[in-house]
This record gives structure tokens, sequence and C-alpha cells, in this order.
């Protein structure tokens, strides 16, 4: 019984993740249009888009890692927002945690990508090629800073269990982003480069590089990345939530606080060009990694 | 996949309805024509509150959108990322080139009528269509496709052997993959 019901809160929390995660994007398009003195699309719109390409025959086979590129990429999103709590108390959310579970989110976090970099290289476009590479240069730029900062709270407050650090968050009555300001702050400008948009959508830029490592999916695999993606942003934002902002008590405060978030990353990129691949890895490598060392040395001084 | 306009399924109403409101263009920009798709899907003219935006890759668009003359040279090119289109797929001839070769009527080396080679849904003429006549044009093909009426990569299907010989005329040295779907 116990299992049975663990089962359906997995299932529930996915499926939250997948509506959250779409809207999400839906109004993002939308906060977009207004920027630029368009109406833009309705928020749904990404529903629509995600059942069209479902809808889609999809004729496509270039190998079989090809195939599991979209599937790696999904299973990643899936396991990140298992071991992501989504609310305070559980409730509903069942989550699987343990002690180092941030640790371990750390690494299945980058295997979506590096799955798909393998499916990607299977197609054979030189655009996904190039896509991958980029992309990976990307993520070497952002890691770092991201891992120090966490590093640095794992210092700081002795845990390496989400759940350890809401607890801190609940003891102390503060949130973590004022108990150790830098960390955040690196973790933010990291942030930049893990949601991809400009300007560091050096991946996918669809007339430079005709959309990189997607560049030869179509209907299903873009339906499965669609949706793949929307989870991914929604367990990012609530293990960011969790990490800094102390986590959420009920659903209502868990959006607010992930769409505040989640604005950071949109409104930088609506006025931002693009980075070229070195710009962006150099961005990364400049202030967010002095931040990460800084939030590392005050972790161990105080 | 059922294109039958008296099958009243609600399935295949909502499908129809998605398709109209999800198009994702890909513009086949080598005729003058394709200067007026930056207006239509910028500020003045939003194409993407009709859901009409730009795909990237032939894998990932719905339609594609032939921006005026054809080269004989290029025509090839056009066919081969049609066919790497996925169903359902919709043609949109863009410009009077399209239709009967415009002032291009004379010449060597485009061809003149697309329809003899590619299965076109919807034509939009003049010569540069303005913005308000391309989003007729959308307007015209959402109408189609809610109806079912939308059907070309059927007949592209059906009639492939006619398009092939037209398509081998325009280009003899032909080395094009089977078109498998
Ligand atoms: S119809 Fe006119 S504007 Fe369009 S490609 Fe032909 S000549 Fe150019």
């Amino acid at each position: 019984m116990e299992l049975f019901l663990n089962i359906l809160g997995a299932i529930a929390t996915v499926i939250l993740a997948f509506i959250v995660g779409m809207s999400y994007g839906g109004i993002v398009r939308k906060i977009t249009a207004r920027v630029q003195n368009r109406k833009g699309p309705p928020w749904y719109q990404n529903f629509i888009d995600a059942y069209k390409l479902y809808s889609k025959t999809t004729a496509i086979h270039h190998g079989w890692m090809h195939r599991m590129g979209p599937a790696f990429l999904m299973v990643s999103s899936v396991v990140t927002l298992m071991f992501v709590p989504v609310l305070n108390n559980g409730g509903w959310f069942e989550n699987m945690n343990f002690q180092g579970d941030l640790i371990f989110l750390l690494y299945i976090m980058v295997f979506g990508s590096l799955g798909m970099a393998l499916g990607a290289g299977q197609t054979g476009n030189p655009n996904s090629a190039i896509g991958v590479t980029r992309g990976l240069s990307q993520m070497v730029g952002f890691e770092i800073p991201w891992v120090m900062a966490l590093v640095a709270m794992m210092i700081q407050y002795k845990t390496t269990s989400i759940t350890g650090f809401i607890e801190v968050q609940q003891e102390s009555g503060t949130w973590l982003m004022f108990s150790s300001p830098f960390a955040f702050i690196a973790a933010v400008l990291a942030m930049l480069g893990m949601f991809r948009y400009s300007p560091f959508d050096i991946v996918g830029a669809p007339s430079e590089l005709a959309s990189g490592p997607v560049s030869e999916n179509g209907g299903k695999y873009l339906f499965t990345m669609m949706s793949s993606g929307s989870i991914f942003t929604f367990a990012k934002l609530t293990l960011y939530v969790d990490l800094f902002m102390g986590g959420a008590n009920n659903l209502l405060v868990l959006l607010i606080k992930t769409f505040a978030l989640y604005m950071v990353p949109v409104l930088y990129g609506l006025v931002s060009p693009r980075y070229r691949t070195e710009q962006a890895v150099r961005y990364f490598w400049g202030w967010p990694l002095f931040f990460g060392l800084l939030a590392i040395i005050y972790a161990v001084i105080f | 996949m059922s294109y039958d306009k008296d099958s009243h399924k609600i399935f295949d109403f909502i499908q129809n309805w998605a398709r109209k409101h999800s198009i994702w263009v890909l513009a086949y920009g080598t005729g003058c024509g394709a200067i007026e798709i930056p207006p239509t899907m910028t500020s003045r003219y939003d194409a993407e509150r009709l859901g009409v935006r730009g795909a990237a890759t032939p894998r990932q668009a719905d339609v594609l959108l032939i921006t005026g003359y054809l080269t004989t040279k290029t025509l090839k090119r056009v066919i081969r990322v049609y066919e790497q289109m996925q169903d359902p797929k919709y043609v949109i001839g863009f410009g009077s080139c399209t239709i009967n070769g415009g002032m291009y009527y004379d010449s060597y080396n485009t061809i003149k009528v697309l329809d003899k080679y590619l299965p076109v849904d919807v034509y939009i003429n003049g010569c540069m269509p303005r913005p308000e006549a391309v989003l007729a044009g959308f307007a015209k093909l959402q109408q189609l496709i809610a109806e079912g009426k939308a059907n070309g990569a059927q007949k592209y299907k059906e009639n492939l052997e006619w398009y092939r010989e037209n398509q081998k005329r325009i280009s003899p040295h032909w080395v094009m993959p089977e078109y498998n779907w």
C-alpha cells in the first residue's frame, strides 16, 4: 500500500512538473512577445505545440543511439525531479532522498545532456556536432561555479542532502540566500548558463546552427525533448528554491518563488545578444568563479 | 492518418485543431519575396499570435514556404527538403512566380508552375505579397487544415511517379534517396 501510494505520488509529481514547466514556457513566450512589443501567442501555446508534435508521424531513423538520445534526456529529467523535494513537508509529492543526494544530483543532471550528445553525434549532421561541442564547452563553463557554490554550502552547513538544507533554513529562520550570499550569487550566475536563454543560447542557435543537436529530430522526438525540458526546468527551479529560498510549504508559494527565480535568466536573456562560445566560457570563469571562490573562503572561515 | 472530411471523429477534430494552431514554417527564402517574411514575423504583424513560428530544419517544420521563383538548380534541394519533412506537411507557394512564373515567365532557368513539382496547398499571389496577404494565406491554410482538406502530402504520395517525371525533366542527373514515407 505504501509503495503504491509512493508510485502514485511520483506520477503526480511528474504531471505537475510537466504542466508547470510547459505553462512557464508559454508565459515566457508571452513575456518575450510583450517585451518586443508584440501580442504574442496564448500562454497555452506550448501545449498545442506539444500535442501537434506528438501527432506527427516520425519516420527518421539514424541508428539506436539517436533514438535513445531523447529518452536519456527524459530519464535524466525525471530522475532529477524524483530527488528534489517539491514541498517541505512532502505530503503528496513524495521524493527519494538520502544523505548525499545533492552530489548524486550533480552527476545525474548532466547525464541527459551527455546522452543527447551521443544521440546527436550519430545523426551525422554537422550542425548537431557543432552544437554538441558548444554545449559541452558551455557546461564546463557553468558547472564550475555551480559546483563551487554547492561545495561551499556543504562545508558551511555540514550536510549533503537537500532536505538537510531545508531543515537548516527552517531552524535558523532565514533563507540561505541571505546567510551565504556569495554561494547564491555564484549559483544564480551559473543558472544563466543552465537555462540556455540568451546570451547563452549558443547551443541551439536557430539560424546559426539550425537548432544544433536537435536539428535531425522532429515529431515525437521533439515532443519528448520538449516535455523533458519542461520537467527539467521545474526540477531545477525547485532545487534552487529548496537550497536558497527556504523551500515552499504549499504549491502556491512554490509557484511564486520558482517563477520569480525563473525571471532572472529570462529577463536577462531578453536584453542580451548571443555570446560566442569562448565568450560564454570566459564569462563563467570570470565573476561567477570569483564568487564561487569567495563563497568557499566564506564557508571555511565562518 | 485519415484526412477524410466526413469522419467526424472527435479525435480528428482535436488533432486538426492543434495542427491548425501550431504551424511551424520553414521559409525557403531564395526568391525576392523572402523579404516580406521578417515583417510578418516581427512586431508589426506578429504571426506568432496565430501559432505560426519559424522552424530551423525540415525535420521540425510543418509548412514549406517557397518564397518566389525557384531556379532549376535549387529545385532539387527544395524537393529534398520537402521529402525530409514529416507528415502532415503543407506547401505554400508565395508570390506570382510560383503560380505561373510571374515576371520570370520567359526565363530559361526558373521553373514556372510549382504545382507540377511539389503539391501546393495554398497560393499567395502578389509580386510581392504584403504581410497582410501572407497572413491571409496562413488563415486559408488553417481553414483547410481544420476542414481536413490540406492533403497535398497525400496527393504527392499517390502521384509520386508523375511528380518524379516532371522533376527529372528539370534535373536530369537525379541522385536522390528514395521517398519512403
Ligand atoms: S513574385 Fe515577384 S517578388 Fe516574388 S519572387 Fe517573383 S518576382 Fe520576386
